[in-house]
């Protein structure tokens, strides 16, 4: 288990160098989005219009914080279960999304265009979502305000930690690390 | 006067048993005054017989105030449900229980993955800044389930429904808890106030008001599960429908988990009672020894799946397995799994 600090955008060399349990922290501008933005992306996409955000390089965190509370940057913000974007992802990837960050194993699918194009998945402690916002020190909704905690804003972080939960060689630790301590 | 309105909270949970129990518990205390209320009761039920009677006769005294309520019953304001129910919406997402915390912290000592033992970590210090700073422990605040066991002695003055989701309404706005809550599942719009809140109130013996509040995320209600079993089944087949749940769960429920299984019982009793297994004190004993004994067996084979923190391997893949039963019916046997995050959060007070 190696560790890292990674600036973001991330570049196809870091991608390239991560492993499966290998801990990072990123630091840098990246990108919320959930099912809802997830849907309107690939939308956009599939009709062949401009997306709000660029996506070569990037990273998206699956999170949907609460509220803002005065004098903070953000309210409390970990990680949602990434499952639930996998229908959509593998067209973001294709796009040059290089980083997801989110919580629980993702599909074949996705796995496949993580293997194919360079992206790498990280997990996020889910329900550590206080000690998560601490690490993000500005916020600001670029897109969608409309869905709320769903809207797409653009989160500065330092420091965020995260472990590479799947990387693009197949690594998976959801399954090695399981394996490992049953019995 | 935020502290002293937090000093109204209990300990979160009732010792050892699901609400109803509870109550069931502290009956003994009362029984002293029991009498003395009866006959007041009674002196007031012929008192207010001699006064209608007088009234038909001859009614020669002014109309009287209209009593509403007898005397004998204990009146709480509407108003004061709502504000406790705000209250407790916030402690409960800011402040995580005690036993849940000490369970937590017991299983960063028995950990033995590298990557576990960082995860449950943060969850620790997660907990202590949320604690500090007031806000809440996971950005999913939930549904709020609010469990309450109205005593039958109690009138509440004001509509106790409209109480209850005011009080959710305030304490999300107040707390800038997330409103996660849709008008409808298919064609979900956000109500943008968390309510309506999901309510089981139970009528109980007494003059006490209990209100819990149960903020429950969508990660860990998406994996619960329940059967209809054949009778022939058994405890092994109640065994391997609960270990199955946890297997297909893996991650996603936000292990280090707690497992509420609900056996017996008809079909929705069977799920209520998995749901009522959450809100036991974790580390606390089964009550009945055959099912201390299942709640161990099943403990130790749920955390020898390997599942661990956050599903990336490990030890600690549950912090309790919690098992309410039911009489139920000679054709079924029912088994329902609830599962809960490691940020299971709850409040209690009594009014």
């Amino acid at each position: 288990m190696a560790e890292y600090s990674m600036k973001t955008p991330l570049r196809p060399e870091d991608v390239d160098r991560l492993r499966a349990g290998d801990a990072v922290k990123l630091t840098g501008d990246i990108y919320t989005a959930r099912d809802a933005a997830h849907k309107r992306l690939v939308d956009l996409i599939k009709d062949g219009k401009t997306l709000p955000m660029p996506l070569e390089g990037q990273v998206i965190y699956y999170v949907g914080p609460s509220p803002t509370p005065p004098g903070k940057p953000i309210g409390s913000a970990g990680p949602t279960t990434s499952g639930r974007m996998d229908p959509y992802a593998p067209i973001l990837i294709e796009r040059g999304l290089r980083g997801m960050i989110g919580k629980g194993e993702r599909s074949a699918g996705v796995v496949e265009a993580m293997q194919k194009h360079g992206c790498v998945y990280f997990a996020a402690t889910g329900g550590a979502a206080a000690l998560l916002s601490k690490r993000i020190v500005a916020a600001e909704v670029i897109a969608y305000p409309e869905l709320g905690a769903e809207s797409i804003s653009r989160l500065r972080v330092e420091n965020f930690p995260v472990i590479v939960a799947q990387d693009r060689y197949g690594g998976n630790i959801y399954r090695d690390g399981q394996k490992q301590y049953a019995r | 006067m935020a502290n002293a309105k937090r000093k109204k909270v209990r300990t979160g949970r009732a010792k050892k048993t699901a609400p109803a129990k509870g109550a069931a518990k502290r009956r003994p205390a009362k029984k002293a005054r029991k009498p003395k209320r009866a006959a007041r009761s009674s002196a007031e039920a012929k008192r207010a017989g001699a006064a209608k009677t007088a009234r038909k006769a001859a009614p020669r005294r002014p109309a009287a105030k209209p009593a509403a309520v007898s005397p004998a019953l204990k009146v709480i304001d509407a108003k004061r449900i709502a504000d406790v129910v705000a209250m407790l919406s916030m402690e409960a997402n800011f402040d995580l229980c005690g036993d849940v915390e000490k369970a937590i912290e017991r299983g960063l000592g028995l950990e033995e993955s590298p990557v576990g033992k960082e995860i449950i970590g943060q969850i620790l210090e997660n907990a202590a800044i949320a604690r500090a700073e007031r806000m809440p422990i996971c950005q999913d605040t939930g549904l709020a389930i609010v469990f309450v066991e109205l005593g039958q002695d109690v009138h509440v003055r004001g509509g106790l429904e409209e109480a209850i989701n005011e009080g959710v309404r305030r304490g999300y706005t107040e707390g800038y808890l997330r409103k996660s809550v849709l008008g409808d599942p298919l064609r979900r719009v956000n109500t943008k106030d968390n309510t309506p809140a999901v309510i089981h109130a139970r009528v109980v013996p007494g003059r006490t008001l209990r209100l819990w509040v149960v903020p429950k995320g969508g990660g860990s209600e998406n994996k619960s599960r329940i059967a209809m079993l054949k009778p022939a089944d058994g405890v092994e087949g109640v065994k391997k429908f609960v270990l199955e749940a946890v297997k297909i769960a893996s991650a996603d429920p936000c292990p280090p988990i707690i497992v509420g299984v609900g056996v017996g019982g008809s079909f929705e009793q069977c799920a209520m009672n998995a749901k009522r297994a959450l809100l036991r004190e974790v580390g606390s004993v089964h009550p009945d020894p055959f099912y201390a004994d299942l709640e161990r067996e099943l403990y130790r084979k749920v955390n020898d799946l390997g599942i661990g923190p956050q599903g990336l391997g490990g030890r600690i893949t549950a912090l309790a397995v919690h098992i309410e039963a039911a009489p139920c019916h000679i054709a079924s046997l029912p088994v329902a799994v609830n599962m809960n995050c490691h940020a299971a959060r709850h409040k209690m007070a009594e009014l």
